[in-house]
This record gives C-alpha cells, sequence and structure tokens, in this order.
C-alpha cells in the first residue's frame, strides 16, 4: 500500500475511526504539558507539541503492572499459589510518537527479549503496538537525537511515519503492520508527488538546522575502570538531589522493583511490578545493610556509565540513550548528560 | 510465551534449626506437582528465588546437589521481611521456588584438577551443594584431591555439623573444620581463622583450582593467601550477591558494570572481577 495523504480537517474522525480495530493512544494538552492517553469519549487529542513530558515507555512497562495474584485464605484449595493474570492486550496504536521515542523501544526491546529470558509483559504490549511517528518539524533545543543513533524523520521502529505538512498529514507505511493500519483508515487520498516533494522539503529543512551535535565516539574504546575512576564524578554529582526524575521520565530506562501487595477481607494478594530508579540507595541495599552504591557520586556515576559505556560495551551498537532531551530539560539542577558525554569521550 | 517469573509451587517438607543462635534454618521442599522437579534441573553454585505470597522473592543459594532426589534445600539466615516470615513457616506450608537460576562453578574447568574449597559463615551453602556433587561416587573420579576449609564464629554457628563431622572422617576428602574461638575443651578440630587455616593446610597451588565464599572480610584476607600459593586470578573462583529481585536479568539493580550479577554471575572468577569496576 502506498502513503496516504489526510487533511487535519479530517484528522479527528481518522483517530475516531481507528478505534474500531486498536485502543488508540495520542498526545493530550495537560496543563502546559503533553502527554500520551488514550482515546475515549472526550479526549481532544493535540498535535501541537515538540514532545510529551512523560516518555511513551509505559505503553509497554506500565508505571505500575499486576504480574501474579493470589489468595491467602487457607480454606481454597490454591491458597498461596500464584495465578498468571490472564489480561489480554487489545491491538494498540500509539499515533504521533516522536522518532527517538520509538527508537528507543528498541534498545529497550534488547533487555526484555534475549536468547535466554523474555519477559512476556513488555513482549505481549510491543507486539500489540502499532507504533505511528509524527516526523520532528521543530526539534527541542534540550534534545540531540542525531548524536544518539536518531534524528527527527528517523524510521527506526515506526510503522508508519507521518509528515506535518501544515495543512494535512502524509502518512508513509513502514512495515507490515503500519499497512494494515492505514488500510483500516477512513478517508484520506493517495498522496500526490506535490505532497512528497513538500515532505522531502521539509526533512532537508529540518535536517539543515542541525541539532546540537555531542561526541561519543570513544566511547567504546575508553578502558571502563579508567572511566569509572575518572576524576569527574564528585563534580557531576555535586548538585545532584538523587529525585529521580531523570530515570522517571527516560524512555530507555527500565529498571523496575517486584513487590507483594495484600489485602484483607478477602484475603487476597497481588505480586506488583513498579518502575524503580538506580538513583535511590534502597536499589541495591544489602539484607546485611551493605550497599555497593551507597553514596549519590556512585549512584550518578552509575547512570551515566549505564548508558554511555556498559550498555555500548554489551551490545557494541551505540549509547543507551536516544537523545530525547528530557533529562536534560527537566533536571532540577540543570545535570545535562549532553556535558558528561563529552567529558566522558574527550577522558 | 512462556513465564519466567512464576514459581513452581512447592510444600516444605522438613524445616531444621542449624546455629545455635537459631538463626539459620535449612528448608527443604517438595514440589507439589511431581513434573516440576525435573524442570528445576540445576548445577552446584546456582541459586533460585524463594516466593512467599503476600511477602515477596529472596534470591538464596541452592544448598542440595543434584544428586539428592526428592527435594531441594536451602538454607536461610534471618535478617529482614521475607527471611523472617520464612522463619516462621511450618512444615506442610505452601510457597513458590523459581529458578534455577545464574551460572555455576566452572566445573568443566575443575575436572581432572585439585578443589581447594574456602568456606567461612552461612555462605557455605552452595559449598555444601558441591560437597555432596563431587563425592557422590559417578563424579568422584572426575577430580583430584578436595580439599575443604569451612569455618565459623563458634562451634555452634556451623551449618550442616552432622555432614562435617562424617567428611572430617572420610580419606577421599581433605577437611579442615575451624571455629574463630571456643571455650569447649572437647573441641578437636582447628582453632583459627579461615585464611589462617588456609595458609596452613593447603600447601599447593599445583593443578588447582580454588572456590572460595565467605563474608567479604574473609574473602579479603583468603585472596593472598590463595594468591601467594601461586593461585592464578583464573583459578580463584568467587560467589557474589548483589541485592536482586527479578534474577533473570531484567530488573537492573545487580549490574556490576556491564555484567549483571543474577544472569553473568553469581560465580566469577578473581580474573573476570579485576576487569571489571568494584560495584559490590
Ligand atoms: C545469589 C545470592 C545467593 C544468596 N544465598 C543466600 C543463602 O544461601 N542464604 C541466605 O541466608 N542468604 C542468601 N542470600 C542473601 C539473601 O538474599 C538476603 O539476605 C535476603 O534477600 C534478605 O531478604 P529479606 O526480605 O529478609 O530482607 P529485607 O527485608 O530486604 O531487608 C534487608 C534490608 O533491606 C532494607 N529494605 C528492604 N526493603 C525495604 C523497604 N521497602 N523499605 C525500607 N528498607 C528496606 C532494610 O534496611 C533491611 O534491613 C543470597 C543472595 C544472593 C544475591
Ligand atoms: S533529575 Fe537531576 S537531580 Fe534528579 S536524580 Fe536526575 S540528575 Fe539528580
Ligand atoms: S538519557 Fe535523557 S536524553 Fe537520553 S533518552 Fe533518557 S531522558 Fe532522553
Ligand atoms: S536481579 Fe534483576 S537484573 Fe539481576
Amino acid at each position: 500500500m502506498s502513503a496516504k495523504i489526510f487533511s487535519k480537517d479530517e484528522w479527528a474522525g481518522v483517530l475516531e475511526g481507528l478505534k474500531d480495530a486498536y485502543e488508540v493512544y495520542v498526545p493530550v494538552k495537560e496543563g502546559d504539558f503533553h502527554n500520551f492517553r488514550p482515546l475515549k469519549e472526550g479526549t481532544r487529542p493535540s498535535f501541537e507539541f515538540q514532545n510529551t513530558r512523560m516518555s511513551p515507555k509505559f505503553l509497554t512497562e506500565p508505571q505500575s503492572e499486576r504480574m501474579f495474584e493470589y489468595t491467602l485464605d487457607k480454606n481454597q484449595p490454591d491458597a498461596h499459589i500464584l495465578k498468571e493474570d490472564e489480561k489480554e492486550i487489545p491491538p494498540r496504536a500509539v499515533v504521533g510518537i516522536r522518532p527517538c521515542d520509538a527508537f528507543a523501544f528498541q534498545l529497550v526491546k534488547r533487555n526484555f527479549d534475549t536468547p535466554r529470558y523474555k519477559d512476556p509483559y513488555w513482549l505481549k504490549r510491543y507486539e500489540a503496538t502499532t507504533f505511528v511517528g509524527l516526523g520532528c518539524n521543530d526539534p527541542c533545543e534540550t534534545c540531540f537525537c542525531a548524536s544518539a543513533g536518531s534524528g527527527p524523520f528517523d524510521r527506526k521502529g515506526l510503522d508508519v511515519l507521518l509528515y506535518d505538512l501544515g495543512d494535512a498529514y502524509l502518512a508513509q507505511p513502514l512495515t507490515d503492520k503500519g499497512e494494515a493500519l492505514l488500510e483500516k483508515t477512513d478517508g484520506g487520498k493517495e498522496a500526490d508527488e506535490a505532497s512528497w516533494k513538500k515532505a522531502q522539503g521539509l526533512t532537508r529543512q529540518v535536517a539543515g538546522k542541525g541539532s546540537r551535535r555531542v561526541s561519543t565516539d570513544k566511547l567504546r574504546e575508553k578502558d571502563v575502570n579508567a572511566l569509572y575512576e575518572a576524576p569527574f564524578w564528585e563534580d557531576v554529582a555535586f548538585s545532584c538531589i538523587n529525585c529521580g526524575t531523570c530515570t522517571f521520565l527516560c524512555p530507555t530506562c527500565w529498571c523496575f522493583d517486584i513487590q507483594d501487595e495484600v489485602q484483607m477481607l478477602p484475603m487476597v494478594g497481588d505480586r506488583m511490578r513498579n518502575w524503580d530508579s538506580c538513583m535511590f540507595p534502597l536499589f541495591t541495599l544489602h539484607g546485611s545493610g551493605h550497599n555497593p552504591r551507597s553514596s549519590k557520586t556512585e549512584r550518578v556515576r552509575q547512570r551515566f556509565m549505564h548508558k554511555l559505556k556498559y550498555y555500548v560495551d554489551k551490545y557494541d551498537d551505540g549509547i543507551q540513550c536516544v537523545g530525547c532531551g528530557r533529562c536534560v530539560q527537566f533536571c532540577p539542577v540543570n545535570i545535562d548528560i549532553r556535558e558528561i558525554a563529552e567529558k566522558m569521550n574527550a577522558l | 510465551m512462556e513465564n519466567p517469573y512464576l514459581p513452581y509451587p512447592v510444600r516444605i517438607d522438613s524445616i531444621t534449626t542449624e546455629t545455635e543462635d537459631r538463626n539459620l534454618k535449612t528448608f527443604k521442599f517438595v514440589f507439589l506437582n511431581p513434573e516440576d522437579e525435573a524442570k528445576f534441573a540445576y548445577t552446584p553454585g546456582q541459586f533460585a528465588e524463594l516466593s512467599i505470597a503476600g511477602k515477596g522473592e529472596i534470591p538464596i543459594g541452592i544448598a542440595s546437589s543434584p544428586t539428592e532426589k526428592g527435594f531441594i534445600a536451602f538454607t536461610v539466615n534471618k535478617v529482614g521481611k521475607v527471611t523472617t516470615h520464612l522463619h516462621n513457616m511450618r512444615e506442610g506450608d505452601v510457597m513458590g521456588v523459581r529458578g534455577p537460576l545464574g551460572n555455576w562453578y566452572p566445573w568443566e574447568q575443575m575436572e581432572g584438577k585439585n578443589v581447594v574449597i574456602v568456606g567461612g559463615g552461612f555462605a557455605f551453602t552452595t559449598l555444601r551443594s558441591s560437597i555432596i556433587y563431587m563425592l557422590e561416587p559417578e563424579n568422584r573420579s572426575r577430580f583430584e584431591n578436595i580439599t575443604v576449609v569451612y569455618g565459623a564464629r563458634s562451634p555452634g554457628m556451623l551449618l550442616y555439623k552432622d555432614e562435617l563431622m562424617a567428611w572430617e572422617k572420610r580419606d577421599d576428602l581433605d577437611m579442615h573444620i575451624t571455629v574463630d574461638a571456643t571455650d569447649d575443651p572437647d573441641w578437636k578440630y582447628n582453632v583459627g581463622f579461615v585464611p589462617a587455616i588456609t595458609e596452613e593446610k593447603v600447601t599447593s597451588a599445583e593443578n588447582a583450582v580454588a572456590i572460595v565464599c565467605g563474608p567479604p572480610i574473609m574473602i579479603r584476607f583468603t585472596q593472598p593467601v590463595l594468591e601467594k600459593l601461586g593461585f592464578p586470578p583464573e583459578n580463584i573462583i568467587l560467589s557474589l550477591e548483589n541485592r536482586m529481585k527479578c534474577g533473570i536479568g531484567m530488573c537492573g539493580r545487580c549490574n556490576i558494570g556491564e555484567k549483571l550479577v543474577c544472569k553473568d554471575g553469581p560465580v566469577f572468577s578473581l580474573a573476570e572481577l579485576k576487569e571489571l569496576p568494584p560495584d559490590y
């Protein structure tokens, strides 16, 4: 199937129409920021945004999710035996995801889809999702996607790429999943030569503006222990308040905790998994009281070493960061991964 | 898709109090579904997540040996929420075991070699598994001399006392039991710290591999003893205990550099550890 063009007047109807086949997630304006929300009765999608404040990682890893349920009632034959939460994940489409955030799922997938173990919760959601990306006409000031393996119109991890042509969206299918989605859309017409020209002009124009360059080319060859012992960590971490905002918002941070929650009358419980953060001391505290990363300097170092060295060495295919710029934009004390990458790269 | 987070349901078959302070107990579990025992095929050195509905999960080394059939055993020190709850459970109670997880001692590398085992305190669990495994007639001939140094604070703090005494009498195993101190006039074994006894009893690194498990302080002082004897770092094997949740390399908390202790470990050679940042 070839690309389609949708006028902005019909766009709301197109999204509504997708609801027959998908659970649809769209950007919604909430106060000063945008976030992805399910398209329901009364939801007002808003595509006038640079990027959402929360990353869309919740699509595959909800902030909190039930893994198992059980009864603690000894009179039940299956007391204390964990039962899988058999919730089905319906087909879903996220419309308007930025290319950097879509690429993030590809990086994170390496963690959850391994030869030895597969994480069924993450993978089930990932496989059910169609990623409809929206190219960036106006990249954020804090982003550096082009230095992080992505770019304003990058296609990696996307099923459809949308170009915002001002009065219309050009929708280019990139995978079978993307074609299937476009086939299910009402309205629109086949993309014409003129729209393609416009889209190409747009790509060139944005590329010409150039996003900030960050050097990461020497990270792979650096000695891991030399970076670990580098003199700058104390300085880098000095102002950090260990609030966890960076890891909370980051589309490529996946660490989680597992906790049991119980309720009385009836005596039932759930085993939950919740987002966690390497910025918190409890993350690594041993039962004995020993903690390999007890100081904030060690924790800040862990975050950057993971993203810019351990991951780089482990997969030999780039950094564990897509350059979305969220951590730069929202860190209350202005710790900037771009400066730290430069420091590490220059060591 | 198979769910690697789903524990096998087990029943507590027996509980043995190991130490005089009553803080260490050995739990023997029987699988509720007998076919799960074959699925839980393990190798000495591996661990499992013990799962208690309503309380959570804890990573614990497997203390039984795969040569022991019909049950699996774990020795648990009471330190916090889950371990305390487990200590209060009774025979017959139902819970879960998830695993086996992680890697194991390098059995292939040790084949045809002298094996030196150095253990301290309650970190002796997977070493017990290893000794039982090596002493099994079908396995014994795969290894040359086996030397074991095991110590605890006092006689009452030694794990698996009956087995230790039995091993002491065997001639296919060179067993050295020691305690830091004792006022028991009938104590007929060694008195002294594990590193010192190791220095005294282990005389050669020739064709030998050493496995060391114990509290950090014991490891710190044993390491130079072994290095002085001539053990190269590749032949000094350690087992690490970072805080864990998932046990399968996904939750991210147990890393040392790019390695995940739960999946790439818990067993590492000293040579491997020297390449990694010291986050343990
Ligand atoms: C590979 C491996 C093998 C092991 N083998 C053995 C073994 O054979 N035998 C053995 O006894 N142990 C073993 N351990 C150690 C064992 O896993 C820990 O002792 C155990 O997990 C402690 O669990 P707990 O729930 O009792 O302690 P926790 O309740 O987790 O308490 C530990 C400490 O963590 C802190 N803490 C935890 N959660 C919270 C919270 N929500 N809020 C505030 N503070 C909190 C507290 O300060 C507490 O003192 C092993 C560990 C590993 C990694
Ligand atoms: S957002 Fe900034 S202050 Fe907060 S934990 Fe991250 S680096 Fe530290
Ligand atoms: S580290 Fe910062 S810039 Fe990189 S992906 Fe995460 S939030 Fe975005
Ligand atoms: S315990 Fe989760 S990654 Fe190791």
